[in-house]
């Protein structure tokens, strides 16, 4: 069964229709790549499942439980929505680490936070902050930053706080983590850092949805590609058949564009 | 002579840093109060908001001052402010934290729409509470952009003390201005220029030290 269904999503901004009947699925352990141009949707789908943004229309499944439904206008109170945000985790575009701590704090922050809230927290609180401290270790770890861990994000390079923001948002163990562009915003040089990383978790398995301008790299890591353009998803299907062979024309001519950069 | 003029601005001291202590401890909450009023998604009070800190911070302090101080005893037929020096610092702190609090409320405007979108957006996908994103994500990048433009403000206010002599409170400048009346002397003008420089210095460090307190991140 698929771990994330999303049915007839609708979002619109004014009267500009950002996104309109967008529907897909996604296994447990695949890898999903959203491509298309600048102003296609594509951000706003990955805000829409992270509750950034509110969809108009539409329903939101996680492993069978209906998290959003547009229908029931379930203007869920603060509590209910942030356990929400839960399954998803978000890489951005921009990083958005927070300045004023280091990489490992950035990385430990939210899950100290949330430990609070455990029944067995005023008992344990030595223990389960020691085991959150080395669960944020190990992760800066696999992603090659063990000698960065004390550093501010102003002191590392766009590629070390990118990967310090995926280190960030798997400290949740989230079932579904999303990245958006997690590459645009960095020099070429660095951008293969970050996609090795990002491939690494394709390889372990992680359930990913990655919203990028790299095509080559979005055929060989993703087991899966949504090509949308103007709000709605004009082609999906297997990664390599949509970039290599796309059924269709306006699929075929954003992809000439492309690789004739 | 020298231990007279000494001790004349001593006590004009003591009224100015009366003033200025008052004026922070009351004008910083206010400030972030009517900060968050001209933030306000209710357009009625933002507005109102607006059109007060565009009134204070468009007319002379001065003015406002002689206006709070003379007005109400001209409408009422009686001085609220009771007569004496008391009623003058009074007064004057009244008139100073008001305008203040519009200045700071600018400020601290900008300090709180001067964090990225982003910090808040990274806060909430990580299941932060709004009062965990606003007291552990925003409050210090907020208190850092703040700082430097409120060192300045602090530091004229020093300065805008010396305008409660037009009320004839007894502050530092007007202790000094005895002397050249009285003994037709200047050379008390320069030594109350000393003091302002002592006090002024002290506050450069003060500010000087949270800065590098502050520079750890960017």
């Amino acid at each position: 069964m698929a771990i994330l269904e999303v049915n007839h999503i609708e979002k619109h901004f004014g009267n500009t229709e950002v996104l309109q009947d967008v529907s897909f699925s996604l296994e447990e352990g695949k890898a999903l790549a959203i491509i298309g141009s600048s102003g296609s949707g594509k951000t706003t789908l990955l805000r829409c499942l992270n509750f950034l943004e509110v969809p108009d229309g539409g329903t939101i499944s996680v492993k069978g439980e209906v998290l959003f439904d547009a229908a029931r206008a379930n203007k869920g109170r603060d509590a209910e929505l942030r356990k929400k945000r839960l399954h998803f985790g978000m890489v951005f575009q921009a990083f958005h680490l927070f300045p004023q701590y280091t990489a490992l704090q950035n990385v430990t922050l939210a899950k100290e936070l949330l430990a609070k809230e455990q029944p067995d927290y005023k008992s344990r609180k030595n223990e389960i902050l020691a085991e959150i401290n080395e669960q944020g270790k190990d992760l800066l770890l696999q992603m090659g930053l063990e000698d960065r861990m004390e550093h501010y994000p102003h002191q590392l390079s766009g590629g070390q706080q990118q990967r310090v923001a995926i280190a960030r948002a798997l400290a949740l163990k989230p079932d579904i983590l999303c990245f958006d562009e997690p590459t645009s915003a960095l020099d070429p040089e660095l951008t293969g850092e970050v996609l090795r990383v990002i491939r690494e978790l394709a390889e372990q398995k992680t359930t990913m949805i990655i919203v990028t301008h790299e095509m080559a790299f979005a055929r060989d890591v993703a087991d899966q590609i949504i090509f949308m353009d103007g709000g709605v998803i004009v082609e999906q299907g297997d990664a390599r058949q949509v970039i290599e062979a796309p059924r269709e024309e306006r699929t075929r001519q954003f992809l000439t564009r492309y690789t004739q950069g | 002579m020298f231990w007279t003029v000494t001790k004349s601005l001593l006590s004009g001291l003591g009224t100015t840093f009366e003033i200025f202590i008052l004026t922070l401890l009351f004008a910083l909450p206010l400030g972030l109060l009517v900060g968050f009023c001209s933030m306000s998604k209710w357009k009625p009070l933002k507005y109102l908001t607006e059109v007060l800190v565009w009134i204070v911070r468009g007319t002379p302090l001065m003015l406002q001052l002689i206006i709070i101080f003379y007005g109400p005893g001209l409408w009422l037929g009686h001085n609220i402010w009771n007569g004496g020096e008391k009623g003058r610092i009074t007064a004057t702190v009244v008139a100073f934290v008001i305008n203040y609090a519009c200045y700071f409320s600018v400020i601290f405007r900008g300090g709180i729409e001067g964090v990225p979108v982003g910090q808040r957006e990274a806060g909430q996908v990580l299941g932060m509470t709004k009062s965990q994103i606003f007291f552990k994500v925003t409050l210090l990048q907020m208190i850092k952009r703040v700082v430097p433009p409120m060192s300045n403000e602090v530091i004229t206010l020093v300065k805008d003390t010396a305008i409660a002599r037009i009320i004839a409170a007894y502050e530092l400048t007007f202790a000094g201005y005895s002397f050249m009346k009285s003994a037709g002397i200047t050379w008390p003008l320069f030594y109350t220029g000393v003091f302002y420089l002592i006090f002024v210095g002290i506050l450069t460090l003060l500010f000087h030290f949270i800065e590098r307190k502050l520079d750890y991140f960017r």
